[in-house]
């Protein structure tokens, strides 16, 4: 599909549909501000509250709170990202959707769009979320916020593409919430995004395994406090894995979706 | 410009489009009238290459809709029966995201948008979020973006639904000069009869997934034979007078009224007078409602309930 355009002609469009999203995104204030009143929620009250009883393993001088900072900013993206697949349901209802599959575009090319759209919701977010860990004490290197950068892109397009997947199948919006609920807590809680997962038992470290914000959290608690558990470089080839093959998903589910 | 080939859409067993053929000339206008539920919007879904034919196919502008998708999309312009503008956008960012989904060349992106948004008159409310604007404003922005491409083709579903009728007649306008002015050929389905009549060369009557008529207005309403003239007798009538006049081609009585197919009857009015005491008369040329209704009384036989016929019969009048 994608190979049936030129490469520039590729490029406006997807410049198109980014556009779109992103103008959205901008002019929906209330939808940046709900998304990111809830990770400071848990930064601030279960951070601290579970702070002043949570143990962390011996030798650790970083708190509590700033040891979940880096999992809360991988929630705030597994929440948007995986979400965001509920605006092809709304394109459908509006009849968007139908105005852009009748122009000449690939599906391929609306799929890539549209999660472009909501890795730049992420990213934005984290922007945020980064600039309020200031206030904690967290601080960056130049070259971590590039790698953190990184690590948001290819979480939220491995999600987001989840969430464009499960969207394209659905008709109702109450319907993808549902499924959708059954997907994004997992993927929060079997992060380890809240607790660090070496002292678990060996049944729930397997299924932490398979989690793909399992790999992000420890890939941005490597970079932002020094204290993942595998190389940075490890972890990063985990979830592009898992956003190459999301990916995939995500893009033949656009394929076989219904115009009309 | 549009060859329709066999044509069908099967949903289970039944058939909605049901083996169609059709060809539509440069520069027609044509229209695909029928009730709701009658096949209409499929045809053009099929033909926009939206939905996938069970059977049959399509030559739109040289190129198949079933093989040649991407070639069919980019000579196309449609318009939808429900505005599919984002209105979180404004009216010149809708259009700016289309003239890149169609690449407009760069160099004429913005004098195209700027000529399309002049034609439909909303150059000064380009700047304004979609959801500010009102359904016929809505209706003329999806005009201007089905026209941004310069599309030979252009399908129209429904261009007027829920429109008040001075909007309606603007969109008319606009058509008729598109037609003139950029030599397009426009496609359009409808239930508003006067529409069908105003607007088409050409009209196809879709009943059931089949076309049942195939002409111009004008000839359609021959159909009919005569104009209709309705009396309301003061006693009960000889009719047997009244079918000896030749210019009478057909006579019922119905609910106490006379309802009678008469060949130009406003000379021939004051002849029949002399027949019959009217209490009242009422005489009309036929229109296409009721060449439709005629067409599909066949059909009505068969649906015991004529719920829609009986909705139908209410259009436009």
């Amino acid at each position: 599909m994608l190979s049936m355009e030129s490469n520039i002609t590729i490029f406006e469009k997807l410049y198109a549909l980014w556009l779109r999203e992103f103008k959205v995104f901008l002019r929906e204030r209330s939808r940046l501000v709900a998304s990111t009143f809830t990770p400071l929620l848990w930064l601030f009250v279960i951070g601290i509250g579970f702070g002043s009883v949570a143990t962390l393993p011996t030798g650790s001088t970083i708190g509590y709170q700033k040891f979940i900072f880096p999992g809360i900013i991988c929630m705030s993206i597994i929440f948007t990202s995986v979400f965001f697949g509920s605006y092809v349901i709304w394109d459908r209802k509006f009849d968007f959707l139908k105005s852009v599959m009748v122009a000449p575009v690939g599906r391929g090319t609306i799929f890539v769009g549209k999660a472009l759209g909501g890795m730049t919701s992420s990213l934005i977010q984290s922007a945020i979320l980064l600039l309020i860990g200031v206030l904690i004490g967290i601080t960056y290197s130049p070259l971590g916020v590039i790698e953190v950068i990184a690590i948001v892109l290819l979480l939220s397009f491995t999600l987001t593409s989840l969430g464009l997947a499960i969207g394209s199948y659905m008709q109702s919006l109450e319907g993808f919430q549902l499924i959708v609920s059954f997907v994004v807590f997992p993927l929060f809680f079997l992060s380890g995004a809240l607790f660090p997962l070496d002292k678990l038992p060996p049944w729930l470290m397997v299924i932490t395994s398979i989690d793909p914000a399992t790999y992000a959290v420890d890939a941005m608690r490597t970079v932002v406090l020094d204290i993942g558990s595998k190389p940075f470089a490890f972890d990063m080839v985990i979830v592009l894995v898992y956003a190459i093959s999301l990916g995939a998903i995500g893009a033949y589910s656009f394929g076989r979706m219904k115009a009309v | 410009m549009i060859k329709i080939r066999n044509l069908t859409k099967k949903y289970e067993s039944l058939a909605v489009v049901d083996n169609i053929n059709l060809e539509i000339e440069k520069g027609e206008i044509f229209g695909l009238l029928g009730p709701n539920g009658a096949g209409k919007t499929t045809v053009i879904h099929m033909l926009a290459t939206l939905l996938k034919p069970t059977s049959g196919t399509a030559i739109v502008n040289g190129y198949d809709i079933i093989t040649e998708p991407g070639k069919v999309r980019s000579s196309i312009g449609i318009v939808f029966q429900a505005p599919s503008s984002d209105d979180m956008l404004t009216g010149y960012e809708n259009l700016k995201i289309h003239a890149f989904l169609y690449s407009v060349p760069s160099y004429e992106r913005e004098k195209r948008i700027q000529s399309v948004l002049e034609l439909v008159g909303l150059a000064d409310r380009q700047n304004d979020e979609v959801k500010k604007y009102s359904g016929g404003m809505r209706r003329r922005l999806e005009i201007a973006r089905g026209l941004l491409h310069k599309p030979k083709v252009m399908f129209l579903d429904e261009p007027t639904l829920g429109l008040d009728p001075s909007s309606r007649e603007m969109m008319w306008e606009y058509i008729q000069k598109l037609v003139k002015e950029e030599d397009m050929t426009f496609i359009l389905t409808t239930h508003y009869m006067e529409e069908a009549d105003h607007l088409c060369n050409r009209i196809g009557i879709i009943d059931q997934g089949k076309i049942i008529a195939l002409d111009t207005p004008a000839n359609l309403k021959k159909i009919i034979g005569g104009d209709i003239v309705k009396i309301k007798p003061k006693s009960y009538p000889n009719l047997e007078n009244l079918k000896k006049l030749i210019y009478i081609r057909k006579i019922e009585l119905i609910n106490g009224e006379i309802i009678m197919y008469v060949d130009n009857a406003r000379t021939n009015m004051p002849d029949i007078l002399l027949h019959l005491e009217a209490e009242y008369v009422e005489f009309r040329s036929p229109d296409l409602n009721d060449v439709f209704l005629k067409l599909a009384s066949k059909n009505l036989k068969e649906s015991v309930e004529g719920g829609f016929m009986e909705r139908y019969a209410q259009y436009g009048k």
